[in-house]
């Protein structure tokens, strides 16, 4: 399993469309990826479960990834959070 | 005559006849079905057929609005696709043995909720979204596309609210304008209008039925007020608002390239406030005198680690050439509060807005802020820069960056690197510690720069996020008021210029109360310097 934290610093958190284009990202992989803030956790290829956590600016967000290809989805997903966010 | 009352979010005066917005009826009740298999396969073809509607709206939309507007049928595509989504309607469809039709519009009631019931406004908006994606699986349940809404034309559209679908399918070319009785200034119609310059009034809490279709309206975007079948008085005196509202337009243009100074001949520096340097051509084209703030945060909030002292050095030096010589007021890194990031490593904090923030940072760790000042410096030689540090509340804070700022300047000095000698060190005044303190600080400084919306908070105590505690907010709280008063008298004691650069310097209404308290330099967002100039050449302050 590979885990990361992030730090929101997009002014508008994680919005609807980015939102859209992480789960995107995420889909691209075989894996299971999961994506925490605080007690909450969401599913990083639903769109729902995304936007539902409501991550704002400023905010830390956990990400476990865990599957055959999980080295190459966490670090992509991880450029993909530091490009976009 | 029926008058409404909403909130607009575009200030634009559009009379027209009102045109009620008709969607297509779909029935969700729930009905005895007769297979499961059938309505999963129903609701999957109806899915596909949204899928694909979708696709070309996007593309068509990309034409019409351009790709970032567009980007909401991208989104919706990937709602329909969601899991989630697609499985809750399924579920209701096996489980329940209910039709596709009450499976899909129960399963969105449910999500917009859930959307509905999230802190942040934009985010409650997003319900929208999920009722739009699922009345158009809805819509092909019940036999296909109905009404083409690209018939409106040259009509005020009313409706309870509209999808953002709906709105893109209209013809905005011929729209005169909106009026919806729900909806919300975040939501896609009010953006819309925005981006196209379309006036319009959201939220009035009316719903409008057929009897009015066809009636004249106006809508007053300066105010959020709706009239509908006006009366002759009110009519008439609308079109005069419109045509005044164009001519004020054009008065605009009238005060470019023409000094900021009082019919009794008193003139201020109106100076413009910007976040990086992509801002500069909007500096220029509404005409600033200099830029009283520069944030120089976007560095540090763009960059995944610290930014080097080159990389600043080039933003800063961008900044002071474009300006030509005018007035680049820079602010020393104001991280921490709203403004985070991770390389810095900073603890999470009970308070952040009273944390470890801006100059607190800064004096705590002098290599960062080292880096930051001999970008400056260097900076400095390539035109007028001046610098501030932000969120001072004591002289010891303003003694300690002054000796940096002097061991830097050696530095450069050793090795014959060039700066600007004769640059201005100034503080921001925001914490009502700086203001009570002003008499004594002035003496440390070339100018105070007063922060209004940091001061405010700090002032009264109220989070200026916080919308619920709008009650209590007064944005011309007396002591506010009087705190900026006397930052004022104290700097000019000590022969010092006192500048604004917070909101309140762009409220039309205080104007004159800062030019009567003496107020040297106003720094507002690029498009407002040239209606705050216009105020200024109307006010004689000798009266």
């Amino acid at each position: 399993m590979k885990e990361f934290e992030f730090v929101v610093t997009d002014p508008q958190g994680i919005h609807a469309r980015p939102a859209g284009l992480l789960v995107k990202e995420a889909k691209k992989f075989e894996s299971n990826i999961s994506v925490f803030k605080g007690a909450r956790k969401g599913d990083l290829k639903k769109i729902f479960t995304v936007m539902a956590l409501g991550v704002k600016q400023g905010e830390s967000i956990k990400v476990q990834v865990e599957g055959a290809d999980e080295e190459q989805a966490a670090s992509a997903v991880e450029a993909f959070l530091k490009e976009n966010f | 005559m029926l008058t409404l009352k909403g909130k607009s979010v575009f200030s634009g005066i559009s009379i027209g006849p009102l045109a009620l917005f008709h969607r297509n009826t779909i029935s969700t009740a729930v009905r005895p079905i007769e297979s499961v298999e059938v309505e999963l396969a129903r609701f999957q073809k109806a899915r596909e057929e949204a899928m694909s509607q979708l696709k070309d709206l996007y593309v068509k939309a990309v034409d019409k609005v351009g790709e970032e507007q567009a980007a909401v049928f991208e989104v919706h595509q990937m709602m329909l696709d969601d899991d989630d989504y697609v499985e809750g309607i399924e579920t209701r469809i096996r489980d329940e043995r209910m039709n596709a039709e009450a499976a899909v519009d129960q399963t969105a009631q449910e999500l917009a909720e859930m959307f509905r019931s999230m802190e942040d406004a934009y985010m409650q908006a997003r319900a929208a979204d999920v009722l739009d994606i699922s009345r158009r699986v809805e819509q092909q349940l019940s036999g296909g596309p109905g009404i083409d809404f690209s018939n409106y034309d040259q009509v005020i559209i009313a409706a309870d609210d509209l999808a953002p679908s709906e709105t893109l399918q209209l013809d905005t070319d011929k729209i005169l304008g909106f009026v919806t009785s729900a909806g919300s200034t975040n939501s896609h119609t009010a953006i819309l209008a925005r981006t196209l310059g379309i006036a319009a009034v959201v939220s009035t809490g009316t719903q409008l039925h057929n009897d009015v279709d066809g009636m004249m309206a106006v809508i007053d975007g300066t105010t959020g007020d709706v009239y509908i079948n006006p009366d002759e008085e009110t009519l008439a005196l609308m079109k005069k608002k419109q045509k005044e509202e164009e001519l004020r337009l054009t008065a605009l243009e009238q005060v470019r390239g023409v000094p900021t100074v009082t019919k009794d001949g008193k003139k201020i520096n109106l100076f413009a406030n910007i976040g990086n340097p992509g801002n500069l051509p909007q500096v220029l084209a509404n005409d600033a005198e200099g830029i009283g703030l520069f944030r120089s945060e976007f560095l540090y909030l763009e960059s995944s680690n610290y930014p080097t002292e080159d990389q600043q050095f080039e933003a800063y030096k961008q900044a002071a050439e474009a300006l030509e010589g005018k007035t680049v007021v820079i602010r020393t890194l104001d991280i921490g509060a709203d403004k985070k990031v991770d390389y810095f490593d900073l603890d999470p904090e009970e308070n952040p807005a009273m944390g470890m923030r801006a100059i607190r940072i800064c004096l705590s760790r002098v290599d960062l802020f080292k880096t930051q000042l001999r970008a400056l410096l260097r900076a400095s030689a390539f035109g007028k820069i001046a610098i501030m540090f932000p969120m001072i509340i004591s002289v010891w804070e303003v003694q300690q960056s002054k000796k940096i700022l002097d061991e830097v300047r050696r530095e450069l000095d050793a090795k014959g690197i060039a700066y600007d000698k004769d640059m201005e060190v100034g503080i921001m005044v925001e914490t009502p510690a700086a203001a009570v303190m002003s008499e004594e600080l002035a003496k440390e400084v070339d100018f105070f720069s007063i922060g209004s919306n940091d001061l405010t908070q700090y002032t009264l105590a109220i989070d200026r996020q916080q919308t619920k505690l709008d009650t209590f907010f007064d944005p011309h709280h007396p002591a506010v008021l009087k705190l900026i008063q006397m930052t004022i008298e104290n700097g000019h004691k000590a022969g010092i210029w006192v500048g604004i650069c917070g909101e309140l310097g762009a409220d039309l209404t205080l104007t004159e109360t800062f030019l009567r308290m003496g107020v040297d330099e106003l720094s507002v967002s690029p498009p407002s310097v040239l209606p705050l100039r216009e105020k200024v050449r109307s006010l004689d302050l000798s009266k």
